[in-house]
């Protein structure tokens, strides 16, 4: 078995935090003393990704992803733990380690903004010493996949977002990495082009085998590319595994969609009405229990159609972070 | 260690990339030169003045000496200066130094070429205004041909000298978001100890030798002393000496901080 592109032993870090109370004499007193408080941001994570493969980094906002793929990208300092990347200890930035990986932050603008997008590109291969014929090769293949034609000219200044995002995913790969940090790469852009995007990172990952960890809040992204998912919140991990099974694990209920001929027909009976349109009733049951719903239903009722659907990963994501909350809001934490 | 080939191909990849930002943000480079122009050009006036008020000279310089200096002090700064400690700390601060330090080098090249792109285009401004100002004022230059060779080293020593400094400086921006207060500091110690306010000939012994016991002096009046004939031909051999010491410790202050500041940043984030 071939080592993993990343692994991930223990890895923590720990922010110092300044705190000071309000008002004046506190604001003297912090002159004085300054004073920390430890925030743990993350809090010993493990998980290996395999070259090639997919995985979907989810949690709610500061959660801890960021964290982590600064930590892994090089760019935080881990306070404990370790943290390789391709065999690379991330922090020391080596160069060739360097040339190997990509971080694209969706919110965040690596191309020269007032110049055209070709140039940045152009800069970005003198940084890489990529080989004219690599270069050229790199920038058809991205310009064929994301269709970059006509925005190669144009000063990124005029770009749309979602335009401006194709060139940051784009430029971040002429160097051809085989490791692709992704934060956030279709935050804010419409629903077409977080298609474009995601279209394009599966056909990339399957032509060149590059492994990619990925952090998003649209669960069209992780169903979309990842096969597997890890979860983490408040800097821990909840979940790590194949997709399908968070939904099979975390699920506790179904949805049972129920057109029946009657439009004035109550089914709330059969479990928690979630809507209800004309003779159509969306039902939640629990798990265990939805044979038997089911079998009542058409007994009881002249069905016209009945579906039964897992909740949507949304749904089960939700949930996840609703229950790993919960203890936080416990009486002892609250009166502390 | 970045071989001096693959170090000229990255210059010139990125020097072309600065040119054409550069040329974007003509009109406000423009502004900005004009304003470089104005300070010497006030001092000059200023001096001349006072100059013929005393009689015709100040401290052995006449009106036309005065003319000579600030034309020459001009070139110096414009060709010295950097504007890296007015900027550094919105790197750090809306992150992208972030994406800098993803790459696989040192970002003060990229910084390097941003500022000679510029100096080069506004050579397009500074040299019709040296010549308007040869016109107007009708300074008077001893040239000397051993000085004006060594003009040259001596100028790339101190672009060098005060670029480093000044990119070591900015890196305070790592510790802290408010560095305004120590760049005003900075900028206060340049504007008396390098000569830009007037000649050292003019200022107390004191203040001549507190100027030439830090870099002050060296990085700007030395270069300019230089071009105007005014040092010996031992003084001129041992000011090129001190500004290689000054360059030396300059880059080794760089590497120290900045090891520092990245390990900072990679312990804070941002």
């Amino acid at each position: 078995m071939s080592d993993p592109a990343i692994r991930v032993r223990g890895l923590a870090k720990t922010y110092q935090v300044p705190v000071r109370g309000a008002g004046l004499r506190e604001a003297l007193r912090s002159l004085v003393r300054r004073e920390t408080r430890p925030v743990e941001a993350v809090r010993s994570i493990d998980f290996d990704v395999a070259p090639g493969e997919v995985v979907g980094f989810l949690g709610p906002n500061g959660a801890g992803k960021t964290t982590s793929l600064k930590m892994l990208s090089g760019l935080l300092h881990p306070s404990g733990g370790e943290a390789r990347v391709l065999g690379y200890e991330p922090f020391r930035r080596d160069n060739d380690f360097l040339r190997r990986i990509t971080l694209v932050m969706g919110q965040r603008n690596q191309l020269v903004w007032d110049i055209p997008v070709i140039d940045s590109f152009d800069r970005n291969r003198a940084i890489y010493e990529l080989p004219a014929e690599r270069y050229r090769r790199a920038l058809d293949e991205l310009t064929e996949l994301l269709e970059l034609g006509d925005l190669l000219p144009k000063p990124v200044r005029n770009l749309s977002l979602g335009e401006r995002m194709k060139c940051e995913v784009a430029v971040s790969l002429l160097h051809a990495p085989d490791v692709l940090f992704l934060d956030e790469p279709t935050i804010g852009l419409d629903v077409t082009m977080q298609r474009r995007i995601r279209e394009f990172l599966r056909e990339h990952n399957r032509r060149t085998g590059a492994s990619i960890l990925l952090t998003s809040h649209y669960m069209a992204d992780i169903e979309a590319l990842c096969p597997r998912v890890v979860v983490i919140h408040h800097g821990r991990i909840l979940f790590d595994g194949p997709r399908a099974d968070l939904v099979a694990r975390f699920s506790t209920d179904k949805t049972l969609i129920v057109d029946v001929a009657d439009p004035e027909a109550d089914l709330s009976a059969y479990g928690t009405l979630v809507a209800k349109d004309g003779g159509r009733s969306t039902l939640r049951v629990a798990k265990q229990d939805t044979p038997e719903v089911t079998s009542r239903i058409l007994a009881d009722q002249s069905v016209l159609d009945l579906t039964v659907e897992d909740p949507s990963i949304e749904d089960v994501i939700d949930r996840v972070f609703q229950d790993a909350a919960a203890p936080e809001a416990s009486p002892s934490e609250s009166s502390g | 260690m970045r071989g001096p080939i693959r170090l000229g191909a990255l210059y010139r990849a990125l020097l072309r990339i600065s040119l054409l930002d550069q040329i974007q943000y003509r009109v406000s480079g423009a502004i900005w030169m004009i304003g470089a122009i104005l300070e010497p050009l006030v001092f000059l006036v200023v001096w001349g003045t006072v100059a013929e008020n005393q009689g015709g000279s100040v401290a052995g310089y006449e009106a036309g000496d005065f003319a000579a200096y600030y034309i020459s002090m001009l070139v110096v700064n414009h060709l010295t200066f950097s504007w890296i400690m007015h900027t550094f700390q919105y790197r750090v601060q809306y992150g992208d130094l972030a994406y800098e330090l993803l790459r696989p080098v040192h970002p003060i090249h990229n910084d390097v070429c941003a500022n000679l792109a510029y100096k080069t285009i506004m050579l397009v401004i500074l040299v019709p205004a040296v010549a308007l100002l040869v016109i107007g004022f009708d300074p008077r230059f001893h040239w000397v041909a051993w000085s004006l060779a060594t003009f040259l080293p001596a100028l790339a020593l101190a672009f060098a000298t005060r670029f480093l400094i000044e990119w070591s400086l900015a890196l305070a921006s790592f510790w802290t978001t408010r560095i305004l207060a120590l760049n005003q500091l900075y900028f206060m110690f340049l504007m008396f100890l390098s000569g830009r306010i007037a000649p050292m000939d003019v200022f107390p012994g004191w203040l001549q030798s507190l100027a030439m016991a830090l870099p002050f002096y060296w990085i700007i009046a030395f270069p300019v002393d230089l071009l105007l004939g005014r040092a010996a031909p031992a003084e001129a051999v041992r000011g090129l000496m001190v500004l290689s010491v000054w360059a030396l410790v300059a880059a080794l202050l760089l590497r120290m901080v900045w090891a520092r500041a990245s390990r900072r940043f990679t312990a804070v984030g941002a």
